[in-house]
């Protein structure tokens, strides 16, 4: 069994409730963490080695350390629940069945930061959430963990849940700052960081749902035995969603020493694909990283197998290769088309553009024509090519990180897959009803129609 | 006119206080979200004013942010809004069937709502529910694993409630 430190007692009844949560020994780590120097408490996150969970993996330590303490400024700290990466559903899971863990978290990590007043961007489609949030953060200032002077400390705390209206963008911690003043959410250009410059022009620090979670555990067991915990620099337990062709789809909290190969097949995990279909790809961390076949999800290029962990998942760079992201992993069985598949992404992306910059704004929308044009047999050899050059010039052209995001799927599955895609403009009327594995079985068997 | 009754007034001071003075725009998106609720499930230029002078905003700024988020209803929508999720991971998992089958139980497509306003359908991006996929948005809530039965039963739970 893989060390559980965030979902160990998700299942225990009522664990939801201030009294149970603490008689397992909840908001102790707020208690040793206030008699602590916040200074020390950010040493504590270095030392552990924790790695940002929204999906880029920056040291969280080393973020806290960047933000300015401008005398007689009011610091922020926001914690990021936007969780609209397509396969992302982890930051739910925590929230909907820990709600104290992710308050416990706040609570540190606000003292470590000096945020008097926290705010929690909830996207707005997870709306029964606001209430399980809300009532954690009521019983918490009932029995003295928020409010005014915690504990004797004399530091004050109000956290605040804000609901979000519909927007991947806003997961994008400068469009979420620009949506929490209640504007359009349109991404900042950077710098001024949020460190320098977030909400209401203070210093802000943004952080994903489970990066404030793992505080928790890192307060308790001290940063040198949570980095002990993993391997390289994927120190710790990670939460990952498994989605798409697998028996156990759901939310599972892995010790990044396993492989890709037992994360999917073991009982433990994702439990193997329904009806003993074959693997035919996989997206290992959210819609935005590259997908990869089967063979190099399994083994790296050079052979050696790959495991859950942000080191080996980019093992290979882009060419071979894709990225922990998110989270989110997302398995294809034998059956599913590549073309279809990246498809819906990139109509998701081009409903998500903010607009602000051309290369997305445009580039997003021709992008899903074109796979739209392939998909319904109506596309060219030529469509590929220029899908190709499309990506290629969204990409490092943006204003923020949601260009790359769109374009890196559509890159790799061409780059992979293109046999597919042009399987799709040579057989324009079977590939409205077929297969595009099935069909090149059934010619190779000379029973095709 | 529309107008906040009481009750909802002392709710909309307490948004207001959650930030610091000065800041009350930011109450823009829980107000925009109440309003809705309150006055028939969709924006009308009438409402954003009135939440625009709650605020003490220009009306210019609530009709930005109502524009921009996918979750405001800037047309009048049926009393059961239906709202499918298609994206990648559901997709996988049989949502066009789903989709096909609630269109031609109801009769409608995809933006359209049943002559009798009981229905709206619409198709959304990822809602953050691909491990309990098909699934769909309905209200406040989330209805997963979505079978031709389930959609039966959620319909006749719908058409049967008062
Ligand atoms: C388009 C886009 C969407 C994003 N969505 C999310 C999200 O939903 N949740 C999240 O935590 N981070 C998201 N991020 C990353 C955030 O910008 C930010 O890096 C993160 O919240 C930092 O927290 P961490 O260091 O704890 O990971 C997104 C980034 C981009 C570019
Ligand atoms: S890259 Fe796209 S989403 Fe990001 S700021 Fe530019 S237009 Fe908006
Ligand atoms: S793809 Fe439908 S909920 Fe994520």
């Amino acid at each position: 069994m893989a060390k559980k430190l965030l979902l160990e007692k998700a299942h225990i009844e009522g664990i939801r409730h201030f009294d149970v949560y603490r008689k397992e020994g909840g908001y102790a780590a707020v208690e040793t963490a206030l008699k602590m120097d916040p200074a020390a408490i950010v040493e504590e996150v270095k030392k552990s080695g924790l790695r940002g969970r929204g999906g880029a993996g920056f040291a969280t330590g080393l973020k806290w350390s960047f933000l300015a303490k401008p005398e007689g400024v009011p610091r922020y700290l926001v914690c990021n629940a936007d969780e609209s990466e397509p396969g992302t559903f982890k930051d739910r899971y925590l929230m909907e069945f820990l709600p104290h863990l992710l308050i416990e978290g706040l609570i540190i990590s606000s003292f470590a930061l000096g945020s008097n007043r926290t705010y929690i961007y909830i996207r707005g489609e997870y709306a029964w959430i606001v209430g399980i949030l809300e009532q954690a953060i009521a019983e918490a200032k009932l029995h003295g963990f928020l409010g005014k002077n915690i504990l004797g400390s004399g530091f004050d705390c109000e956290i605040y849940v804000q609901r979000g209206a519909g927007a991947y963008i806003c997961g994008e911690e400068t469009a979420l700052i620009e949506s929490l003043e209640g504007k359009r959410g349109n991404p900042r250009i950077k710098p001024p960081f949020p460190a320098i410059k977030g909400l209401w022009d203070c210093p802000t620090v943004v952080n994903n749902v489970e990066t404030l979670a793992a505080v928790v555990p890192i307060i308790n067991m001290g940063g040198e035995e949570y980095a002990k915990i993993g391997v390289g620099r994927s120190t710790g337990t990670k939460l990952l969603s498994a989605c798409g062709n697998i028996n156990k789809p759901g939310v599972y909290e892995i010790d990044m020493t396993i492989s890709v190969e037992e994360f999917i097949y073991s009982d433990e995990y994702c439990g193997g694909i329904p009806n003993g279909k074959k693997l035919k790809a996989c997206i290992p961390g959210g819609s935005s990283v590259p997908i990869l076949p089967a063979n190099l999800l399994l083994k790296t290029a050079k052979g050696e197998t790959r495991y859950m962990n942000y080191e080996s998942l980019s093992d290979g760079g882009f060419a071979t290769g894709s990225m922990m992201g998110s989270g989110g992993f997302i398995v294809l069985d034998e059956d599913q088309c590549i073309v279809k598949h990246t498809y819906t992404l990139a109509r998701f992306y081009r409903h998500e553009s903010c607009g602000q910059c051309s290369p997305c704004r445009e580039g997003t929308g021709w992008m899903e024509k074109i796979l739209q044009k392939i998909d319904t047999g109506k596309g060219t050899i030529a469509d590929i090519d220029l899908l190709w050059d499309i990506q290629r010039k969204i990409e490092g052209n943006t204003i923020c990180p949601l260009g790359d995001a769109a374009a890196w799927p559509v890159a790799a599955a061409i780059r992979h897959f293109r046999d597919e895609f042009e399987w799709h403009v040579n057989n324009p009327t079977k590939c409205l009803t077929q297969n595009y594995g099935l069909a090149k079985y059934a010619d190779a068997l000379g029973l095709s129609a | 006119m529309v107008k906040f009754s009481d009750d909802k007034l002392k709710e909309v001071q307490s948004m207001i206080d959650r930030y610091p003075e000065g800041k009350q725009k930011s109450a823009l998106i829980p107000l925009l979200h109440l309003a809705q609720e309150e006055f028939g499930g969709w924006l009308k230029p009438d409402t954003m004013d009135y939440v625009a002078s709650l605020l003490t905003i220009d009306p210019i700024e609530a009709y930005e942010v109502a524009t921009f988020y996918s979750m405001f209803n800037l047309k009048p929508v049926g009393k059961h809004v239906f709202e499918v999720c298609h994206t990648g991971p559901c997709m996988l998992n049989g949502s066009d069937n789903i989709l096909d089958y609630i269109k031609s139980t109801l009769g409608i497509e995809v933006g359209q709502t049943t002559s009798d306003g009981m229905f709206t359908l619409k198709t959304v991006e990822c809602l953050g529910a691909c491990g309990y996929a098909p699934m769909m948005q309905m209200g406040m809530n989330y209805r997963e694993h979505l079978t031709k039965e389930r959609v039966d039963a959620i319909i006749d739970e719908c058409r049967n409630e008062k």
